[in-house]
C-alpha cells in the first residue's frame, strides 16, 4: 500500500553497533499475532528494549533520550533470518525511514523497499565512521539523497554513493508499489500463464 | 549454446518481463500461505478492491501459532484463534485450498507440500516464510517472501524480483558414522558464516548430497537461508522421482511419464559457470552443534568454543554479547554442558525419517531426569506413520512427550516456549536470542545428537553413546 514518499531525508540518527541483528530481535515472533498492520512500533526490539516485567532497559539505545531520528545506523548483516515483513512495519511504525548498514540480508532489503524504508548499504569504514560520529555527537545529522544516490555525514561533508535500481528509486520517490506495476501488466501475465 | 545452471533454466523460464534497470516480473507456479504472514495481504487486496487472480495456485495451512495440544478444541489464545479464523475466512472467500487444523493433511507448510506431491521439480514456489527454501530439494526455485509480495502473488501470480547470483556448494566423499545431513549443513554454515551466501542462490551437488534421501535433502535446502542465501536447490534424480511417484498431487499415468522426461532435463550444464563455488569433503565433517546466537556459530561437538583471538571492533563486541547470552566462555569445551530441554521437530527435522532416527536411538533407554523432551511431528501424516510404525510407543517409554503437528517451539509463537535461561538442544533451524522463548538458550543439532543428549542429560557425542 502507499507509504510516505521521500526524496531527500536529513535527520539525526540512532546508533546500534551490533552485527547480525536478526528479524527475531527486531520483532519477536510472539508479537506477530495481529491481523492488521498497526502498532508494531511498540514492540520494536522488544526484548532488548524491555525486561520481562516490561520496564525499559536503560542501556538500550532506544531508551536513551539522547538519541533519536528517522535513520537507524546498524552493524553488519542487518535483518537476517525470518522473512517477517512485520520487522519493517515495526521500524516504520516507530518512525524510521532509513536503515544504514554495511551489509543487509536479502529478504529484509526487499521488504524495506516494498514498505518505503530505504536500506542504504555503505562501506564498512563509512559505517564505522557514521556510528562513531553519531554516538559521540547525537545532534549530528545524516542526509540521504535518493535522486543523487548519496549519503552524507553533514558535520564533516564526508559522503558515499549507494546503489538502488532505477525502478525502485522511482517507486520510493513517488510512493508507488510493485502491485500497481503488476496490475498494469495483467494481460502480459495472462498470456504468459497460458503456457504454464 | 550458452552453458547454463539449473537455477538459470528454471528462473529464465519464469520471467514474464525484465524491467529495464530493475527487477524481473517473475511468475510463480505454487504459492503456500499460513496464518501469520497472510492476513494483512488479504486485507490490502480488499482495500484495493481486487481479488485473488488464480486461487488454484495457492495452498493454505495454519502452522506457525497453532497449539500442539487439544487441536480438536477451540484455540484458547484469542489472537492465535483470530489469525487461524481469518485464514479460514480468506480461503473460503477466495476459493483457496485449506488443510485445516485436525484435517488429514494438516501440518507445517514445508512438510505437507512435499509430502502431498504439490512440490515438484522445475517449479517456482514462494511462501511468506524464509524456510520455503526447503522445497528446493526437489529441484525447484523456492524462496521466502514478505507480506507485500504475498499480496502480489495473490493479486497477480507474479512478484518483482532481481535474479540472485549463483553459488555452487559441492560436498563429495562419504560422511562418517553419526553424521547426518543436519551436520553437513551446520558445517557448511559454520565454514562460510551466517551471511556467507547472502545475495546468492545455492545449488548443492557432489556425491555426499546425491546419496541423501529426500528428507535429508530437505534439511539441507531448508537451512540455506541460515547462511543468507535466497534459496538452495538440488538437481532432481531417481531419488526425487521415486519419492514423488504415487503422491496425491503428483502427475499420474501419461502425465507422469511426460513430467519425468522434463524433470530429467533439469540439471546444470557441465561447463556452466557459477559466481562462487565451494568444495567440501564429507569425511572432514563430524557431528555439529551451535554454541552462539546465529546458525553460523557452530562447532564440531567434540570441539571448543572459539576464542576471541583475531577479533576486533563490533565483531568482537557482538561475539562476546552472544556468548554472554548463552552463558558460555570463549575457549571452553561444549561437551558436558548441562541441558534442560530437547526439541525434535520443525520444517528442518520434523519428518518421519527424523522421528525414526530418534526412536531407533532411544529405544530401550530413558531420558535423563533433568531433561524435558518434546517431539513434535511436522504433519498429521508424520504423526500417523509414527503411530503405525510403533515409534510413538518407543518414544513415550523413553520419556518423550509427543505433541500435535505445528511449528511449535521452533519459533515459540504458541505456548511451547523454553523458559528464560534454560538450555535447549533443538533440531530446528535458528538459535537467535529468544527464538524459542524470551531468554531461552538454543543449541542446534541433528536429531541423532538430540536423542543422545536426551539420554545423557548433557551435551555429548552421539557416536560415543552409540557404542555404549
Amino acid at each position: 500500500m502507499a507509504y510516505d514518499k521521500f526524496t531527500v531525508l536529513t535527520s539525526t540518527a540512532v546508533p546500534l553497533p551490533t552485527d547480525n541483528v536478526d528479524t527475531d530481535q527486531i520483532i519477536p515472533a510472539r508479537f506477530l499475532k495481529a491481523t492488521e498492520r498497526e502498532g508494531f512500533g511498540d514492540n520494536l526490539f522488544r526484548d532488548w528494549r524491555y525486561d520481562v516485567e516490561g520496564n525499559p532497559k536503560r542501556d538500550f539505545v532506544l531508551n536513551d533520550p539522547t538519541y533519536n531520528g528517522k535513520i537507524l545506523v546498524s552493524g553488519r548483516n542487518f535483518g537476517s533470518g525470518s522473512s517477517r515483513e512485520h520487522a519493517v512495519w515495526a521500524l516504520y511504525d516507530y518512525g524510521f525511514r532509513c536503515v544504514v548498514s554495511s551489509f543487509f540480508a536479502d529478504i529484509f532489503k526487499n521488504n524495506c523497499l516494498n514498505i518505503g524504508v530505504l536500506p542504504v548499504t555503505v562501506s564498512p569504514g563509512f559505517a564505522d565512521k557514521l556510528l562513531d560520529t553519531i554516538t559521540a555527537n547525537p545532534a549530528a545529522t545524516i542526509t540521504v539523497d535518493i535522486p543523487s544516490q548519496k549519503i552524507t555525514l553533514d558535520s564533516t561533508g564526508e559522503s558515499e554513493s549507494f546503489d538502488i535500481n532505477e525502478y525502485k528509486k522511482d517507486n520510493i520517490q513517488h510512493g508507488f508499489d510493485d502491485i500497481d506495476y503488476l496490475l498494469n501488466m495483467s494481460e502480459e501475465i495472462d498470456a504468459f500463464a497460458a503456457d504454464k | 549454446m550458452e552453458k547454463t545452471t539449473l537455477f538459470d533454466k528454471i528462473w529464465d523460464a519464469h520471467v514474464v518481463k525484465s524491467v529495464p534497470s530493475g527487477p524481473d516480473v517473475f511468475f510463480i507456479d505454487k504459492h503456500f500461505i499460513h496464518e501469520v504472514t497472510s492476513p494483512v495481504a488479504f486485507l490490502n487486496l480488499e482495500k484495493r478492491g481486487i481479488g485473488v487472480k488464480n486461487p488454484s495456485r495457492t495452498v493454505a495451512t495454519p502452522d506457525h501459532n497453532v497449539p500442539t495440544v487439544d487441536q480438536d478444541k477451540t484455540i484458547k489464545d484469542k489472537l492465535s484463534r483470530m489469525q487461524v479464523e481469518r485464514l479460514r475466512e480468506n480461503c473460503a472467500r477466495y476459493g483457496i485450498e485449506l488443510h485445516d487444523l485436525g484435517s488429514a493433511h494438516h501440518g507445517i507448510v514445508h512438510v505437507i507440500g512435499p509430502e502431498l506431491g504439490i512440490t515438484q521439480p522445475g517449479m517456482t514456489i514462494v511462501c511468506g516464510d524464509s524456510h520455503t527454501s526447503t522445497h528446493g530439494a526437489f529441484g525447484a526455485i523456492a524462496f521466502g517472501i514478505g507480506t507485500s509480495e504475498v499480496e502480489m502473488v495473490l493479486a497477480t501470480q507474479c512478484i518483482m524480483q532481481s535474479k540472485a547470483k549463483k553459488m555452487r556448494i559441492t560436498i563429495d566423499g562419504v560422511a562418517g558414522k553419526g553424521v547426518t545431513s543436519k551436520d553437513l549443513i551446520l558445517y557448511v554454515i559454520a565454514q562460510i558464516s551466517a551471511a556467507g551466501a547472502t545475495g546468492y542462490f545455492v545449488e548443492y551437488g557432489g556425491s555426499a548430497i546425491q546419496s541423501l534421501s529426500m528428507e535429508a535433502r530437505m534439511t539441507v535446502c531448508n537451512m540455506s537461508i541460515e547462511m543468507g542465501a535466497r534459496g538452495g536447490l538440488i538437481a532432481p534424480d531417481e531419488t526425487t522421482f521415486e519419492y514423488l511417484k504415487g503422491k496425491e498431487y503428483a502427475p499420474k499415468g501419461e502425465a507422469w511419464d511426460k513430467a519425468v522426461a522434463y524433470w530429467k532435463t533439469l540439471k546444470t550444464d557441465e561447463d556452466a559457470v557459477f559466481d562462487k563455488e565451494y568444495h567440501f569433503d564429507a569425511a572432514d565433517i563430524e557431528p555439529m552443534i551451535t554454541y552462539g546466537t546465529n546458525p553460523g556459530m557452530g562447532i564440531k561437538i567434540i570441539g571448543n568454543i572459539p576464542t576471541t583471538e583475531g577479533m576486533e571492533g563490533s565483531n568482537k563486541t557482538s561475539y562476546l554479547k552472544s556468548l554472554a547470552y548463552m552463558g558460555f566462555e570463549p575457549g571452553e569445551a561444549i561437551m558436558g554442558k548441562k541441558v534442560d530441554f530437547v526439541f525434535v521437530g520443525s520444517c528442518t527435522n520434523g519428518r518421519i525419517e527424523d522421528i525414526r532416527s530418534v526412536a531407533e536411538f532411544v529405544k530401550g533407554h530413558k531420558k535423563a531426569e533433568n531433561i524435558t523432551a518434546w517431539i513434535v511431528p511436522g504433519s498429521r501424516e508424520v504423526e500417523k506413520m509414527a503411530h503405525e510404525e510403533g515409534l510413538v510407543k518407543i518414544l513415550e517409554e523413553a520419556g518423550f512427550e509427543l505433541r500435535q503437528p505445528g511449528c511449535s517451539a521452533c519459533l515459540a509463537m504458541n505456548d511451547d516456549k523454553i523458559p528464560s535461561g534454560k538450555y535447549a538442544v533443538s533440531t530446528s533451524n535458528r538459535n537467535f536470542e529468544g527464538r524459542q522463548g524470551p531468554g531461552a538458550r538454543t543449541m542446534l543439532a541433528s536429531p541423532l545428537t538430540v536423542a543422545a543428549v536426551a539420554i545423557a542429560g548433557e551435551i555429548c557425542d552421539p557416536r560415543e553413546v552409540f557404542e555404549n
